[in-house]
């Protein structure tokens, strides 16, 4: 049922079904994901209130403000001369949303299109990293004076991609040949890329940003030779802020990986695969080669978030990274499955979940709470979509027991279809055997 | 070399107890991908609830231990509220368990950060007092005195110890026996194995899973805590390493049984021990140090744990020993 929306249109269009279910299901899935993005946000008050009430420090007005702040940070523009919150149009604000958009659209692609394949890509994280190192390296090793930025540029983004793909490839050559699940494969993966790319930044200094004093592990930017990515014009649109071009190749990319997932063969194979292997198995599909590709394809477009993160030039890596994993990576999650891991939606919710951290800067800066409130608020998003899907599911199968009733033979047909598409939380049970 | 085996032992205690907080998750059939979570948590309560005592003055310095094992049980109390966020999900609401555990995963951390932010202005929560002078069990909190030789195993087991290992230590014995020796050790496992068949005998399957996550959240509460005194100094940062998840690691490799679960956690102990100290490591008291002039990257024991865990799946998987219904939601009316 997770992909519904997906799944069932090209066979109600075979059938010629009335478009109305599509839509109904396309609806359902805004208003439950909204309904999760709303209850979070009520949480994230609950917690500013309750804390105020506990803390003497924090009074009425300073909550009300936080309070303020999640719901519209993104359109907070300071304080006015009197001291009080002003909200508009902010450049500043948009504009970063967008840029801190980029990584997190492409990490949930990366979990959207696993979880299409029935696997639960919890390894974003480590092939984020992986990216990240192949694309600092090979933006700042070749020299700039002799070879174009451009072309240090493409060959960064598709190390980046190269590296990522890689490290996806394992935990899917892992669960396809040896049948290992792949949610503790790709959690060792995470940790065993965390110390490799701590180990290789410490054995190579080159790449360390040695210039600033009092500064430690920290990688230079990409702006120190300009292999930093073109802002397209987009900084005219949004002055003052950190957007570049890179939020454009991230949508461009959205809209690919849409395509070959809905229409084309090798996208349906996947899919396939993710509703019932042994059924595609059995239907002439090498399963076994999809949950490989499936994964590297996740693994490339996390590394791809990577690259366009750190080519973007405008924050250095911290590369003692051993203990801890980028949050990007874990962020793809709600951002795929509150888009129910449809490719165009992944473009929009990316750009909430941004709105929410945004949200959280302002917070930080403007009054006594900090911006780990919206990380809370991400959190619970994440909590309730576990069960959102349930709540779709059950639904769905009302709306189509109604539409039962009408004798519709197309919708009967998509009902077979989506009951062989098993969820994915059986799948892995399985696999665990 | 008491230097080593009590560093190895600091790191392979919370690993134990949180390992075996995954068995008791998985046996009763549900996917603790929570524990890391739950140990930030755990930390980050026992810590506060240090903070609050000492600035409260409901104890005095040498009513210490007293106080540590208050803070264990609050933390374990602590970590069982938590990890009934997790088994309501997974078992009422029949939710995926492996997103849930990782929505606990994304929350902890945030909810200990903002809350350390709010009380203490920085990311780092520390107590008042030192922490080695109020817990730490040392030649003269036993009234001996400090220049008595005490013997090899006296310097391991009576100097500069916390009582919280062994407490840990008897409780991950006393809870193997629960598991493999009792009534309702034999039928929570039967709940991971096979729920329909230990439902037809009478057994509340949903009860025997809401008892083996919330028994497994209590221990990773008293993890993350023993993790944040033995390794951390009694801070609480919003982190704990990573040590949720090597202490999955440790349970695999374990194979779900306790016994090969202390091994391992011996093991990957002593990994993440010469790791962080491998160059003031000298084994024999002779002045040489040993592992670094072997020359091997203290990354390379770092990732080796979970290098070795992916090995292990890798040839064991044919004939692993993993509960068969952990992660499938019980459904009484499934066939």
């Amino acid at each position: 049922m997770k992909n519904n929306k997906a799944a069932s249109s090209p066979l109600l269009d075979k059938a010629g079904a009335k478009p109305g279910l599509f839509a109904k299901n396309g609806t359902t899935t805004i208003i439950s994901s909204f309904i999760s993005i709303i209850i979070g946000m009520a949480i994230g008050s609950i917690i500013v209130a309750v804390v105020a009430i506990f803390n003497d420090s924090i009074d009425a007005r300073s909550a009300w403000e936080g309070i303020r702040l999640i719901f519209l940070g993104v359109f907070s523009t300071g304080r006015d001369s009197a001291g009080s919150l002003t909200f508009g149009f902010n450049p500043t604000n948009f504009g970063d949303m967008l840029f801190r958009a980029t990584p997190i659209i492409l990490t949930g692609l990366s979990v959207a299109v696993a979880y299409k394949t029935g696997l639960f890509n919890i390894g974003a994280s480590g092939q984020y990293l992986m990216g990240t190192a192949a694309t600092l390296a090979i933006a700042l090793s070749v020299p700039s004076a002799t070879v174009p930025p451009v072309v240090i540029w493409i060959l960064a983004f598709l190390g980046g991609i190269a590296a990522g793909a890689v490290w996806g490839a394992i935990p899917g050559l892992l669960k396809s040949l040896l049948n290992i699940n792949e949610v503790i494969s790709c959690i060792m993966t995470n940790w065993i890329a965390a110390n490799l790319v701590t180990w290789f930044f410490d054995a190579n200094p080159q790449f360390k940003n040695a210039s600033e004093s009092g500064k430690t592990a920290y990688i230079c930017k990409t702006t120190s030779n300009g292999v930093a990515t073109s802002k397209m014009f987009l900084d005219k649109i949004f002055p003052g802020s950190q957007v570049n071009g890179c939020i454009i190749i991230a949508i461009v990319i959205a809209i690919i990986v849409y395509i070959v997932m809905n229409k084309t063969t090798f996208g349906y194979q996947l899919k396939a695969c993710g509703g019932n292997r042994y059924a595609a198995k059995y239907a002439g599909i090498n399963d076994k080669r999809n949950i490989v590709l499936s994964m590297a394809i996740a693994g490339g477009l996390a590394g791809s978030a990577a690259a366009l993160y750190w080519l973007s030039g405008n924050t250095e890596f911290y590369w003692a990274t051993y203990q801890a994993l980028p949050t990007e990576g874990f962020n793809g999650i709600p951002v795929a499955f509150l888009a129910a891991n449809n490719p165009i939606g992944v473009i929009f919710t990316g750009i909430l979940m941004s709105m929410l951290n945004i949200a959280g800067l302002q917070i930080k800066n403007l009054t006594t709470y900090n911006e780990y409130l919206t990380d809370i608020i991400i959190a619970v998003i994440v909590y309730l979509s576990s069960f959102v899907l349930i709540i779709k599911t059950f639904l769905a199968k009302r709306a189509v027991k109604k539409n039962d009733k009408k004798s519709d033979e197309a919708v009967v047909e998509t009902v077979v279809f989506d009951d062989d598409m098993k969820p994915a939380a059986e799948n892995n049970g399985e696999a665990a055997e | 070399m008491v230097f080593l085996i009590q560093q190895t032992l600091a790191y392979a205690v919370p690993l134990m107890i949180v390992a075996l907080a995954g068995v008791f998750a998985e046996r009763s059939g549900i996917i603790n991908l929570a524990l890391e979570g739950i140990m930030i948590f755990g930390a980050f309560v026992g810590v506060q609830f240090v903070k609050i005592m000492q600035e409260k003055e409901a104890f005095t310095v040498e009513q210490g231990q007293i106080l540590l094992l208050v803070t264990l049980l609050a933390c374990a109390v602590a970590g069982a509220l938590f990890s009934l966020l997790l088994s309501f999900s997974a078992i009422k609401l029949k939710a995926d368990q492996t997103l849930g555990g990782t929505a606990l995963n994304m929350l902890a951390p945030a909810l200990v950060l903002f809350l350390i932010n709010v009380v203490a202005k920085q990311n780092i929560l520390r107590i008042p007092g030192s922490s080695a002078k109020w817990f730490m069990i040392k030649k003269s909190t036993l009234g001996i005195p400090g220049d008595k030789d005490i013997g090899f195993f006296g310097e391991i087991f009576l100097n500069k110890v916390y009582i919280s290992t062994y407490i840990c230590i008897i409780a991950f014995i006393v809870l193997s026996i629960i598991l493999y020796k009792t009534k309702f050790g034999l039928r929570l496992r039967a709940c991971g194995e096979n729920p329909q068949a230990a439902d037809s005998l009478g057994i509340n399957v949903y009860k025997m899973r809401y008892t083996g996550t919330t028994i497994s959240g209590a221990l990773a509460g008293v993890g993350g805590f023993v993790y944040a005194l033995g390794a951390a100094g009694c801070s609480a940062s919003g982190e704990v390493a990573g040590f949720g998840f090597l202490a999955l690691a440790v349970m695999i490799f374990g194979n779900w049984n306790p016994g090969n679960i202390a091994v391992s956690a011996l093991l990957f102990g002593l990994f993440k021990c010469i790791a962080a100290s491998y160059s003031s490591i000298d084994i024999n008291g002779d002045g040489v140090y040993l592992l670094a002039n072997i020359g091997i990257s203290s990354h390379v024991y770092r990732l080796l744990p979970y290098l070795i865990t992916i090995i292990v799946l890798a040839f064991t998987s044919k004939k692993s020993r993993a509960p068969k219904a952990e992660g499938i939601p019980y459904d009484k009316g499934a066939r």
